[in-house]
């Protein structure tokens, strides 16, 4: 474990435990205020109190209540659905908690905008940068703040001057008359910072800040981080980085469906014991019995030929060497934290991730890099992650969404066979269990899991060969995750070849017959059989946490 | 100081451009339009004996003093990532009401235009920024409406007033050094408008918008108000321009502008101002306003080719800057 | 975009702005043509509704194309010059007889569409600067090629202009057939349904096989094509070809018919029905000021007025 010189000892939490609800001791709401940080006496910069967030359909936070003390680098951790992004945008104004309070510096606050989060000196450097691509680096940097001269217009000179002189601070040393974007990420995420701070900033948040850097880049990101955690800033740092975090941070916070999972002093926590409680199990438990409609008896030929394969895929800073393949009738599932490259490797295989090198074969046959319609004439179907952006034609009936892909055959020379379509619509309805008033209603009318389902059927109705599942049953009701699940299970047994993507880890194991491990874009390791568990997944994952790239 | 940032060399997966590439692609796309003026002038003044004289110059430059006063506020407005296409209507509906109100003195006759074609820009601005609707749309609107309210006044286009306040036809018609009034005003709405977008936080908020609207919101931005600014200010030009070409002509003519709208976004966007908004300068429209002006008088020295040569010529370069922008752009792009 | 329980005044306004959405257009055109049969004299004489739809017929032709552009997003400004370029084109084939002369135009339609869909598809560039290079060029063309007013004799197209079928003019019969033509398109054909998808989510589009560039093209070669049709129509009529002044505006007629006909600018749906009762509705217009002795001028205002209402109603609500 890395060192570093953050508080220790003084009050410890309680080791992690199995039961996702558990919380830390806390004061009840309506006696004094903040928690002293126990080590420094200082209280808490920024407070949440027992938030409570939901959406339609889901509930994204259900009263977390965590403390971010001045002057620390404060991780925030959980997969993908856990509401990170939930609590931070209620950190930064974007949403108002429905229950809970938060406090900022020691006052209950509610930010009514975005702007008003940042005028009180709350910043946030996003993933993508977040600021005028086409606009030079100083007025970016200085935009609403810059120097004027005696005639009250711009000092071009000085405004220059002065944003040389700030950047220099975070290592940064260019032409600040470029437009922002001829910069590379890091060093435009410097000025991203650079502003944020500058705007006499309490609290940073960071999210995901070195998912497109350098590790020389991440070096001199870290010491700007230091040097802000010196001068008595909190550092909110989000990441599924293991190895930074426990480089970096001081304190932990963890997610999980929407429910706090552990709060205190990351120097207290093994790796194992962090991945652990992120996914949701005591890497000591055993006790299984199928959650999960997968039975685990199907039966696969050991020796016969892939159906897929893909061969050392390779496409900078995102996939290194990744090969994977499927044989027929098999669901091989793809382990991994967030960012560890199980999408793109999807998307390669579907063609929509264009490769620096390595190659797919479908029976045989190598696909077309970057091809979508390539990879969809050789059998091959891909449910994507974000099934709103790049699934779901919002516009159209549930109807024209399932047989959209399949046009070409449901029609004859161009005019569309309205009976062959009926025929496919009400197949795929019926076996997926749609549930929609009609074919013909709004397909953004239903809820996500039908949704999902609607997505699925338009890949079965191409009678693929390869079925590509992206996260199948995030976001949706346990009722249609069961039903999912078990159409996976009986696609498989049809003969169908399956790779499986999913961040609930109990689903991966009880659906895969195989598991290919990743971790920043490699293979990592390969479960069959009897090792495909979860520890074992876990134990993969923190292993090679340890010991470094 | 160095030229190449620390870690700024390092691009995010892909080869980063090389400074120099990059600083010349930008070069030409804000200074291509400047370019090709220069490159056109001096192949006019050889081919043609009558195209390099002092007069042809003026009567090019006065001629083109009206687009080029409409183009600024097309160009702040196109920065923005909008696009006003009520110009044309604004312009001649702020001839007629010049004409019409020359009739009480001067200063109706320069205030009357301004305030109503200045009230049709606020109108637009608000339902733009405010209520959210399509510039296209809105201003599409604007131009059937300032129109119609054209021809109301001046009895279905049939009246043509005239210019009775001789001060103010003065305005129009007067000259210093061989070129007319209407001229500086353009030449000093320009230096001034280069001020402001250049110079002031008003016009970095335009480029702001223009580049990345959320991300000027966040920056703390006054999206909104700033958008209403630009319309405003867009409509005031317009009518301005419409009101000293009613003082040139000492009459407020009924038929004028049409289409005058895409003439303007054409000179804006052929001065390398991006469509998309987040991009260009005043230097480059008044480049593109002279260049579109230069083409005609080419066309007219060569005589035997009609105003339609020169639509045909205007919309194949209008294509071609396009493509060579969308060129220019890939190469500039990191990714 | 399923909401939680919304207020009940809020779902209310939902589902008014839902009605006026799918079913506006058509009640303003029953109210119009009933005030027109109480108020006007004359109104339902033959006479008068031949000339109406005479007169409405190359407008709700171009629309048509109009409708199909904006349905992926795009808009097309060309189509005026185009109308211009084929009354060129036809007068100047004449020679030949009525019938190549047609299709020559019909061809210089398609070859402008098909310019500016590569110009969209394949190099990027937006449809509305694209379309605006075309709108400038291309009229500039046909006034190249045909200078000035020319009148012309050939009987076939002459009949064409002023026929009838059955007592239909023929120009609202080609009218009528285009928008059957169309709505078939839209509805029944795969490239139809794979144009709508690809208005409402390209991106969507694209990861599902769909040909987008393909289709796109395809979608402004046929908006070139139909204002051909309406520009060879229309010369027919007038048994004169004049480039300087045919077309102009209708880019802005035929954005209005879509806009009011409840097609949305955003893109991915396409009313073909209701782009039709959006032409009829600004003529219905037109000609109920007219004949009241309103001034023209009071027709243009009336109708920003309307172009604002709709498209204010039916303005997606907000972002994220």
């Amino acid at each position: 474990m890395g060192a570093f010189d953050g508080p220790s000892g003084g009050r410890s939490t309680t080791t992690p435990q199995p039961e996702p609800d558990e919380r830390r001791p806390s004061a009840p709401p309506d006696e004094k205020p903040g928690r002293r940080d126990p080590a420094t006496g200082r209280e808490p910069v920024l407070e949440a109190k027992d938030v409570s967030k939901r959406f339609p359909g889901v509930q994204a936070l259900d009263g977390v209540s965590l403390a971010v003390y001045p002057g620390e680098v404060h991780a925030l951790v959980g997969e993908n659905g856990a509401g990170k992004s939930t609590l931070i945008k209620v950190f930064t104004g974007v949403h108002r908690p429905d229950g809970g309070e938060l406090r900022y510096r020691g006052r209950p606050v509610a930010f009514a905008t975005p702007l008003d989060a940042q005028r009180s000196g709350i910043s946030t450097i996003y993933q993508e940068v977040n600021l005028v691509p086409m606009m030079s680096v100083s007025r970016n940097l200085l935009l609403g703040r810059e120097p004027r001269n005696r005639l009250g217009i711009i000092d071009v000179a000085r405004m220059d001057a002065e944003a040389e002189r700030i950047l220099a601070e975070y290592g940064v040393r260019t032409d600040v008359r470029r437009p922002l974007h001829t910069l590379g990420v890091g060093a435009q995420q410097m000025v991203a910072l650079a502003r944020a701070v500058s705007i006499d900033a309490k609290v940073v948040i960071m999210d995901e800040p070195t998912s497109s850097l350098e590790p020389r880049e991440v070096e001199t990101l870290f010491s700007v981080i230091r040097k802000l955690r010196d001068t008595g800033i909190a550092v909110i740092y989000v990441s599924h980085r293991m190895e930074e975090l426990y480089r970096i941070c001081d304190r932990v916070t963890v997610l999980r469906d929407g429910k706090l999972a552990h709060t205190g002093p990351l120097a207290e926590l093994e790796r194992l014991q962090l991945i652990a409680l992120m996914l949701g199990r005591d890497a000591a438990e055993i006790g299984r019995e199928g959650l999960t409609r997968f039975s685990r008896d199907r039966h696969v030929a050991a020796d016969a030929e892939p159906v897929v394969e893909a061969r050392r895929l390779r496409k900078k800073h995102v996939l290194r060497d990744v090969s994977v393949s499927v044989r027929p009738g098999e669901v091989v599932g793809l382990g991994g934290l967030l960012g560890a490259g199980r999408t793109e490797t999807a998307k390669a295989i579907a063609g929509a991730l264009p490769l620096d090198s390595g190659q797919v074969l479908v029976a045989g046959e190598p696909l077309r890099s970057g091809s979508t319609a390539s990879a969809i004439r050789a059998g091959v179907s891909m449910l994507p992650e974000d099934r709103k952006a790049e699934g779901i034609i919002p516009t159209l009936s549930v109807r024209e969404n399932i047989a959209l892909a399949a046009l070409p055959s449901l029609a004859r020379s161009g005019v569309v066979s309205e009976a062959r379509i009926d025929r496919i619509v009400d197949t795929f309805m019926r076996r997926l269990r749609i549930k929609a008033a009609s074919p013909h209603q709004k397909v953004s009318e239903l809820s996500g899991g039908n949704q999902q389902k609607v997505l699925l059927a338009r890949w079965l109705a191409l009678q693929p060969k390869v079925l590509l599942l992206d996260e199948p049953t995030r976001g949706i009701d346990v009722g249609a995750k069961a039903e999912v699940q078990g159409l996976i299970e009986e696609l498989a047994g049809n003969g169908l070849g399956v790779l499986l993507i999913s961040s609930d880890l109990e689903e991966l194991v009880e659906g895969s017959d195989r598991i290919v491990v990743l971790r920043d874009g490699a293979v990592v390791g390969e479960l069959t059989g009897d090792e495909v568990t979860e520890e074992r997944i876990m134990a993969s994952i923190a292993e090679h946490s340890r010991e470094g790239d | 100081m160095t030229d190449t940032a620390m870690i700024a060399s390092a691009g995010d997966g892909n080869a980063p451009v090389s400074p120099r590439s990059e600083r010349i692609s930008r070069l030409l796309q804000h200074h291509g339009a400047l370019m090709v003026l220069l490159v056109l002038v001096v192949v006019g003044s050889v081919a043609f004996d009558s195209f390099a004289t002092p007069g042809n110059a003026a009567s090019i430059i006065v001629s083109s003093s009206f687009l080029a006063i409409i183009a600024i506020g097309m160009t702040f407005v196109i920065i923005s990532g909008g696009i006003d296409l009520s110009v044309g209507s604004l312009y001649v509906l702020g001839g007629v009401l010049a004409a019409y109100g020359s009739q009480y003195g001067f200063a109706v006759a320069l205030l009357l235009p301004l305030a109503v074609c200045g009230a049709v820009g606020l109108v637009q601005g608000l339902l733009i920024a405010r209520a959210g609707m399509a510039p296209f749309i809105v201003t599409l609107a604007g131009l059937l409406g300032a129109r119609g309210l054209m021809l109301a006044i001046s009895d279905e286009g049939a009246t043509t007033y005239l210019v009775e306040d001789a001060a103010f036809a003065a305005l129009g018609q007067g000259s210093f050094l061989g070129l007319t009034y209407p001229v500086y005003i353009a030449i000093a709405l320009a230096l001034a408008g280069m001020v402001l977008l250049q110079r002031t936080g008003f016009g970095q908020n335009v480029y702001a918008i223009g580049g990345n609207e959320q991300a000027a919101a966040l920056m703390g931005v006054p999206v909104a108000r700033t958008k209403v600014w630009i319309y405003l200010m867009s409509g005031l030009l317009a009518g301005l321009a419409g009101a000293l070409n009613a003082a040139r002509l000492s009459s407020g003519v009924t038929i004028l502008g049409i289409g005058l709208e895409l003439d303007v976004i054409a000179a804006v966007v052929i001065g390398g101002t991006l469509l998309t908004g987040g991009a260009g300068g005043l230097t480059g429209t008044m480049a593109g306003v002279l260049l579109l002006g230069v083409i005609q008088s080419l066309i007219n020295q060569v005589g035997t080719l009609t105003s339609a040569f020169q639509q045909v010529v205007s919309g194949a370069f209008l294509a071609l800057v396009v493509i060579a922008q969308r060129l220019l752009g890939r190469a500039q792009r990191l990714s | 975009m399923a909401e939680a329980t919304a207020a009940s005044p809020r779902v209310d306004r939902a589902r008014l702005r839902g009605w006026l959405q799918e079913y506006g257009v058509y009640a303003a055109v029953a109210a119009l043509l009933l005030f027109n049969v109480l108020f006007t004299p004359h109104f339902v004489d033959a006479a008068n509704v031949r000339t109406q739809l005479v007169q409405v017929a190359p407008i709700v032709i171009v629309s048509l194309g109009m409708a199909l552009v904006i349905g992926t997003q795009g808009i097309d400004l060309s189509v005026g010059s185009v109308m211009a370029l084929a009354a060129a084109v036809v007068v100047l084939y004449l020679g030949y007889g009525a019938v190549p002369a047609i299709l020559m135009a019909l061809l210089a339609g398609a070859l402008v569409g098909a310019a500016g869909g590569s110009l969209v598809a394949y190099v990027g560039v937006q449809p509305i600067v694209a379309t605006l290079a075309l709108l400038v060029g291309m009229r500039g063309l046909a006034n190249v090629l045909v200078p000035q007013l020319k009148e012309f004799r050939n009987p076939d197209l002459i009949a064409l202009g002023s026929g009838s079928l059955a007592g239909v003019p023929f120009v609202v019969v080609a009218a009528v057939l285009l928008t059957a033509l169309v709505a078939f398109l839209v509805r029944r054909t795969t490239f139809g349904r794979q144009l709508v998808a690809i208005g409402g989510n390209r991106a969507a589009s694209e990861l599902s096989g769909l040909p987008v560039k393909r289709v796109l093209l395809t979608v402004y070669v046929i908006s070139g094509v139909l204002a051909a049709i309406a520009g060879v129509l229309a010369t027919a009529r007038l048994q004169a070809s004049d480039p300087t002044s045919l077309g102009l505006f209708i880019e802005l007629s035929a954005i209005t018919a879509v806009v009011v006909g409840g097609t949305p600018l955003s893109g991915g749906r396409v009313r073909v029905l209701g782009t039709v009762m959006g032409a009829l509705l600004m003529q219905l217009l037109s000609a109920t000021l007219i004949k009241h002795n309103l001034p023209q001028s009071w027709t243009q205002m009336v109708q920003a007025g309307i172009i604002l209402a709709a498209v204010y109603a039916t303005r997606e609500r907000g972002t994220r």
